[in-house]
C-alpha cells in the first residue's frame, strides 16, 4: 500500500506566489483530480508531487507499507504524461519503450513491448520514428511509456490533449485499470475529465 | 548489493547506446565537430603552414584545435535534451549517475572519433614527425579525457542557462587551462623524441585531473540536473 | 569604534608607505606600490575562498542569504583582481619594461579574472534566481577544484617560455626587513577588515533590493 503525503508546500517563482501550504494526502488505490484556472500552478504541483520541481517550502513524503521511501528510489514510483515532456523523436516508438523499461529495471521483450504498443493502439507503427508520428500518436505513446514501467504512481497532465475518440476511449481503459489498485493523480480544465477521479482537489481562489 | 555493479554498468551503457543511436541518425554533435576541426585545420594551415614552427608552436596548435572543436559540439547531448523537452521524463527514469557517465563515455567517443580523423591530417598538414608514439598517444588519450570530463559536467549547467553554446567555451576554458597546458607540454616532448619516462610526469598529472574532475562531477551533477 | 581603527590603521599605512625609504632599493621608488600591490591580490584570492565557501553552504541550506553573500564576495573579487592586474603592470612596466609579460604570476591573476568573469556571464545568463544561485555555486566549486592544478602547472608551462628567472620570484623571496614587515603586514590586515567592511555592506544592499523585490 502506498501513501503520498504532501505537507506545507509552497512555492514560489521569483516574487510571485504560485500557492501556499497545500496539505494534502492520498492512500492507493485513489484517483484525485487538481482543478482550477489557467496559471493557478497545476502543472507545477504535478511536477513537484513526482519530484521534477523542487517546493520552495513543505516536503512531499511517500511510504510504502507504512515505510517512507528514500530520495532515490521516490523516482522509481511516478510516470507522468504531460504535455510539455516530450519522448524522442529520431527513436521509434519500440526503442523509445525499450530505452526507458530498462532504465527503470523492467526488462522486457520484444513481444511485451509490441503488446504494450498494442494496448495504446499503435502495434503496426512500432519501428517508425517518433518523430514521424502526429500529436495524437505520440500522446499514446508517452501513454505506453508512462505505463510500461507499471508505475505505483500515475500523473496526468490533460490527460486527453491531442487524443481522438478511440484515444479517449483507450486512455479511460488504462486509468480505470490503474486506479484499481494504485494511484492516479490528474490535472485537467475540462469538466468531464474530472470524473475519471474520485476525489477533487481545487486549487486557486 | 552484489548487484549494483552490473546494474551500474547496463545503464550506463543503454544511456550511451541511445546517445549513439541518436547521434547516429541526426548528426547533432558530429557533424559540427569534424567541420569546425577541419575548417579550423584549413586555416591554421593557410595561414602558418608555410613558416618553420617549432614543436611547441605545433603542439599547441593541435590542442587549440582540439579544445574549439570539442567546444562546438560536445555540450550537444545536454542541450539537446532541455531544447527537446526530453529531460524531464530521463530525469525520472534514471540515476544522475547513469546518465552523466553514459553521456560523458558517448562524449569521448565522439572525441576519439574526431581526432582519428583530425590528428593524421595534422600531423601531415603540419610535417610533424612524431618521435615516441606511446607518449603522444598516451597524451592525447588522457588529454581527452580531461576534456571531455570537464566539458560534459559544464554543458550540463550550460543547457540550463539561456545562452546555452556559447557559454560554454567562457565556463570551461579555465577549468581545461590544466589539461591543455600539460598536454601541450607532453606532446612537444613526444614529437621531440624524448623517451617514455621523461613524460611520465605529464601523464601522471593529467590521471589525477582525471580523477578529481570526474569525482567531482559525479558529487555536483545531480544537483545541476535536477535543478 | 572598528571603523576608527581602520581608518587609523589605513592611514598609518598610506603614510609610512611614503614616508620609509623604497622597501627595495634596486628597484627604486616604484617598489613603493609593494604595501599596495600586493594586499590587494591578496584580497582578490581571499574574495574567491570566500565566496566558493558560500556556495557551498548555500548548496547545503538552499538558504538565498549564501547566494547573496557568495555573489558580493565575488564581485568585490573581480574588483580587486581587477585593480590588482592594473597595479601589477605599472609595476612590471617600470621593472621590467614592458606593461605585460606573461610572467606566472601576472597569468595566475588573469585566470583568477577569467574565472570571475565566467561566473558572472553565466550569472547573467539565468532569468530564475534560484537556478541562478545553483548553477553559479556549482561552478564556483567547480573552478575552486581546478586552481590547484594550475597552481602546478602555470610555473612549468610558462617558465618554459621565460627562462630567465623573473624578478618576481626573488622578489617573494626577499628577506623582508624589519621595517618593512611593520608596514606590509598592517596593510595586509587593514585591506583584509577593508573586504569584510565592503563585502558586509554589499550583502545588506542586496538584501534589502531583493526584499524590495527588485
Amino acid at each position: 500500500m502506498l501513501l503520498i503525503e504532501l505537507e506545507n508546500i509552497s512555492k514560489w517563482f521569483g516574487e510571485r506566489q504560485v500557492f501556499e501550504n497545500i496539505n494534502l494526502k492520498l492512500e492507493s488505490p485513489a484517483s484525485l483530480a487538481i482543478i482550477g484556472p489557467n496559471g493557478c500552478g497545476k502543472t507545477t504541483l504535478l511536477k513537484i508531487i513526482c519530484g521534477l520541481i523542487r517546493p520552495s517550502r513543505g516536503k512531499v513524503r511517500i511510504k510504502l507499507d507504512g515505510q517512507e521511501v528514500g530520495k532515490e528510489a521516490k523516482r522509481a514510483f511516478c510516470s507522468i504524461v504531460a504535455p510539455d515532456l516530450e519522448l524522442y523523436e529520431e527513436l521509434t516508438a519500440l526503442e523509445n519503450l525499450e530505452f526507458f523499461t530498462v532504465l527503470r529495471d523492467f526488462k522486457s521483450s520484444r513481444a511485451e513491448l509490441n503488446q504494450k504498443l498494442e494496448q495504446v493502439g499503435l502495434k503496426d507503427r512500432g519501428h517508425e520514428p517518433v518523430g514521424s508520428y502526429s500529436s495524437g500518436m505520440k500522446q499514446r505513446l508517452k501513454y505506453a511509456v508512462a505505463l510500461s514501467v507499471s508505475p505505483q504512481v500515475l500523473i496526468l497532465d490533460e490527460p486527453s490533449s491531442n487524443l481522438d475518440e478511440e484515444g479517449i476511449f483507450l486512455m479511460e481503459k488504462l486509468i480505470e485499470n490503474q486506479k484499481k489498485d494504485r494511484l492516479v493523480i490528474l490535472a485537467t480544465n475540462a469538466l468531464k475529465e474530472t470524473q475519471y477521479a474520485q476525489q477533487i482537489f481545487r486549487l486557486g481562489n | 548489493m552484489p548487484n549494483r555493479f552490473s546494474d551500474w554498468v547496463t545503464k550506463i551503457i543503454t544511456v550511451f547506446k541511445k546517445e549513439i543511436k541518436s547521434e547516429f541518425r541526426t548528426r547533432y554533435a558530429f557533424n559540427s565537430l569534424v567541420m569546425f576541426a577541419v575548417v579550423t585545420l584549413t586555416v591554421l594551415s593557410l595561414a602558418v603552414g608555410q613558416f618553420a614552427l617549432t614543436d611547441s608552436v605545433k603542439s599547441a596548435l593541435l590542442w587549440v584545435v582540439l579544445f574549439f572543436s570539442s567546444m562546438s559540439g560536445l555540450a550537444q547531448v545536454f542541450i539537446k535534451e532541455e531544447e527537446r523537452k526530453t529531460a524531464s521524463i530521463l530525469k525520472l527514469s534514471a540515476l544522475p549517475y547513469h546518465i552523466f557517465l553514459g553521456k560523458f563515455f558517448f562524449n569521448l567517443i565522439l572525441l576519439f572519433i574526431l581526432e582519428i580523423i583530425t590528428v593524421p591530417l595534422f600531423l601531415i598538414l603540419f610535417e610533424v614527425r612524431v618521435q615516441t608514439w606511446d607518449l603522444f598517444l598516451a597524451v592525447l588519450f588522457l588529454g581527452s579525457v580531461g576534456l571531455a570530463s570537464t566539458t560534459t559536467i559544464i554543458a550540463a549547467i550550460v543547457s540550463k542557462t539561456d545562452l546555452k553554446g556559447t557559454l560554454l567555451t567562457i565556463l570551461s576554458f579555465p577549468l581545461l587551462l590544466p589539461v591543455l597546458g600539460i598536454s601541450i607540454q607532453g606532446t612537444k616532448v613526444a614529437v621531440t623524441g624524448a623517451p617514455f619516462y621523461s613524460g611520465f610526469a605529464e601523464v601522471k598529472f593529467l590521471f589525477s585531473y582525471i580523477v578529481v574532475m570526474l569525482t567531482a562531477s559525479l558529487l555536483l551533477f545531480e544537483t545541476v540536473w535536477m535543478e | 569604534m572598528w571603523k576608527i581603527l581602520l581608518f587609523l590603521l589605513m592611514s598609518y599605512v598610506i603614510v609610512s608607505a611614503y614616508l620609509n625609504p623604497a622597501p627595495q632599493q634596486s628597484l627604486g621608488e616604484i617598489s613603493r606600490i609593494f604595501y599596495f600591490h600586493v594586499p590587494v591580490a591578496w584580497v582578490s584570492v581571499l574574495a574567491f575562498l570566500v565566496s566558493m565557501f558560500n556556495a557551498v553552504r548555500y548548496l547545503k541550506t538552499r538558504d538565498w542569504h549564501y547566494d547573496i553573500k557568495s555573489s558580493s564576495a565575488a564581485q568585490i573579487g573581480l574588483l580587486f583582481a581587477f585593480l590588482a592586474t592594473v597595479s601589477g603592470s605599472i609595476w612590471a612596466s617600470v621593472s621590467w619594461g614592458s606593461y605585460w609579460n606573461w610572467d606566472p604570476r601576472q597569468v595566475s591573476i588573469f585566470i583568477l579574472l577569467l574565472i570571475y568573469g565566467a561566473y558572472f556571464a553565466l550569472r547573467s545568463a539565468i532569468m530564475e534566481n534560484e537556478k541562478k544561485a545553483t548553477l553559479s555555486a556549482v561552478y564556483s566549486i567547480l573552478s575552486f577544484i581546478a586552481v590547484p592544478f594550475l597552481i602546478f602547472v602555470i610555473p612549468r608551462v610558462f617558465e618554459s617560455l621565460h627562462p630567465a628567472t623573473s624578478v618576481v620570484d626573488e622578489n617573494l623571496k626577499i628577506q623582508m626587513s624589519p621595517k618593512v614587515s611593520l608596514i606590509f603586514f598592517p596593510a595586509l590586515i587593514g585591506f583584509t577588515i577593508l573586504f569584510f567592511w565592503i563585502w558586509n555592506l554589499q550583502v545588506k544592499i542586496f538584501a534589502l533590493k531583493l526584499k524590495k523585490g527588485g
